[in-house]
């Protein structure tokens, strides 16, 4: 059984298409990025498989349809949709109290343990934590549940680096092992590259690429070239190019790294970059602008 | 709409801890937010037992005062202190009731935390039932306990007080019979829990619909309502149904008698009588109840879809 299962999944505001037929599919032990610019579905999308607004079409999370069964959905998925969701008039213990009472595989021990590395005391409001302290406790009550997907919608947003990169490090470290699923969407993709197995770019309510990261690595060579190469690199055919230090760096889909590295120094592309070639048409504007 | 089949699915694998208790928990939450369903009602006993001292310290004056009333009077003085604490606690919890109502639904999504609520297996039903059982149960619960244990502190004062003075303070404990008046609370609380029950819901409803000044919503349109009518048909039907959901509780519940018989001196029944042959057959208790739970239906299902504001 597939962690997350799409077929034609769609969803309208009004004349807004925000999904426009979605068929993903979403095993389970994977690390998926969601990338997108603003307003290309990721969140919908997200919303439809957390069971939190209705859609036309099929999904199936962990074998259940999200929008009818949530309660029972939610003892088997965590999510931290957005920042700064906890509520701020909860005190740190009511929070450990409250998940303990209503979660069945919620492990206080475990919140605790993670809880004692950071600087949050139990007595704390929620509103009297910074933002970085917040994340953290909630990062701390998600850990300790033994869910097998857990989704976050831009979990960093707001946050300074070292909170951002001991968020991950925590996650990758402390929670996750094969047999979970992380779905993360995020706009410092490069932050995220090293820790995910699989890719997902959605514009527009569609998907416009799906694949691992074993798969983006054969696939997408980046060349800097050698000024005098340059002609040459471009009869390749590569997907995107943009001009560093004045010198013509160019992404390649498919092409062969030998017959590019005679041309210049090649190197696997960071999904930022691959995000804007996709994402650009020839005319140098994005398409998530343009309609 | 059985707690037991919202946390135990027939079909789902059994939870490695058998010990969530949703709606327990939930219930629990409510409390730890929302402070002032028990605080509220204690404030208000306060300044009641404050004023109540007050006037057992001028005990002098104030049993001059009653020396001069004939008996049937003097117990009505002696038992109006009583009364009025349990009106005044009781109208604190009302007005505590109507608020929690109003934001029960609504500030969970307006500062975004119904994003962390759905992230938990807890079900809207339960959710919505839990905010319920705050006015249905918890608040006249608490009502209940404040009110008596107020009026038990204002007899061992009273007493107290009398006995200081070498006066008998048997008269004070026939003229609000504690015991007697707690079971005439306990009727008075659950009837007018049921007979308010469809406001509740309305205000509820409103919590989980509303985007913006749930207050407004909540009163504005029954008051328009009613100004629609008598413009258009110079008729006041609906003003007059709320006027009696607002105020004929007392009405259906309970009689006042105009004229105390003189032998029932000493018993504030004599001036309250229970009718709860009559209460229980007012269409407009059952009426009010249907409309209630549709409310609460209503709001569960807004739940569900509704987002973040």
């Amino acid at each position: 059984m597939a962690c997350i299962e799409a077929h034609g999944l769609r969803k309208s505001f009004g004349s807004t298409k925000a999904l426009d037929g979605v068929d993903l599919k979403v095993e389970g032990g994977r690390i998926l990025g969601l990338i997108g610019p603003n307003g290309a579905g990721k969140s919908t999308l997200l919303n439809a498989v957390l069971g939190l607004i209705p859609y036309d079409g099929d999904l199936k999370v962990l074998g259940q349809d999200p929008w009818q069964a949530r309660d029972r959905l939610m003892r088997d998925v965590c999510f931290i949709a957005d920042v700064a969701v906890l509520p701020r008039w909860m005190r740190v213990w009511q929070a450990l109290d409250y998940v303990a009472g209503v979660h069945p595989r919620f492990d206080r021990t475990k919140a605790e343990g993670f809880l004692a590395r950071t600087q949050i005391k139990k007595k704390s409001k929620v509103r009297e934590l910074s933002k970085g302290m917040v994340t953290q406790l909630h990062l701390a009550l998600i850990m300790a549940i033994d869910a097998k997907l857990l989704v976050l919608d831009e979990p960093t947003l707001g946050l300074d680096l070292l909170f951002r990169k001991q968020f991950y490090d925590t996650l990758l470290n402390d929670y996750f092992d094969h047999s979970r699923t992380i779905v993360v969407t995020t706009h410092q993709v490069e932050e995220i590259q090293q820790i995910l197995t699989d890719m997902m770019f959605i514009n527009r309510g569609r998907i416009v690429l799906n694949c691992s990261m074993e798969d983006f690595e054969a696939r997408y060579t980046e060349l800097t070239v050698r000024p005098e190469n340059a002609a040459t690199a471009r009869t390749l055919k590569p997907i995107g190019e943009r001009q560093v230090l004045g010198r013509s760096v160019m992404l390649f889909d498919g092409a062969e790294r030998e017959k590019l590295a005679a041309l210049g120094d090649t190197r696997t592309p960071s999904i930022a970059d691959l995000f804007v070639a996709v994402m650009t048409d020839k005319t140098g504007q994005t398409q998530g602008v343009v309609p | 709409m059985s707690m037991a089949s919202e946390s135990m699915p027939a079909n789902s694998p059994p939870a490695p801890q058998s010990s969530a208790h949703p709606f327990a928990w939930s219930v629990r939450r409510e409390l730890w937010e929302h402070r002032s369903i028990y605080i509220a009602p204690l404030v208000v006993a306060g300044l009641v037992l404050f004023g109540f001292l007050v006037r057992v310290i001028h005990l002098q004056q104030t049993m001059k005062m009653l020396g001069m009333l004939k008996p049937q009077e003097l117990h009505l003085a002696l038992a109006m202190p009583f009364g009025i604490s349990a009106v005044a606690i009781g109208i604190t919890g009302l007005i505590v009731a109507f608020f929690y109502c109003l934001g029960a639904l609504y500030n969970e999504r307006r500062d975004r935390s119904i994003l962390f609520w759905k992230s938990l297996p807890v079900s809207n039903t339960t959710v919505v039932l839990s905010k319920a059982a705050i006015p249905f149960l918890v608040l006249p619960a608490a009502l209940f306990v404040t009110i008596t244990a107020t009026q038990l502190i204002m007899l061992a004062l009273g007493s107290a007080a009398l006995a200081a003075t070498h006066m008998d303070a048997t008269i004070l404990w026939s003229s609000w019979p504690l015991f007697k008046m707690s079971l005439v609370l306990i009727y008075g609380l659950v009837a007018m829990t049921l007979w308010y029950a469809p406001i509740y819901g309305w205000v509820l409803l409103v919590s989980s619909w509303a985007r913006s000044k749930a207050i407004l919503w909540a009163v504005l349109p029954p008051l328009g309502l009613c100004l629609a009518e008598r413009i258009a048909l110079d008729s006041s039907y609906l003003w007059s149904l709320l006027d009696y959901r607002l105020n004929g509780y007392l009405h259906e519940a309970f009689y006042f008698p105009p004229h105390p018989h003189g032998h029932e001196i000493g018993d504030p029944l004599a001036l309250l009588a229970l009718t709860p042959e009559k209460f229980l057959v007012a269409p407009g208790l059952w009426l009010g109840l249907v409309f209630g739970v549709g409310c609460l239906a209503g709001a569960v299902w807004l739940r569900r879809s509704r987002e973040a504001i």
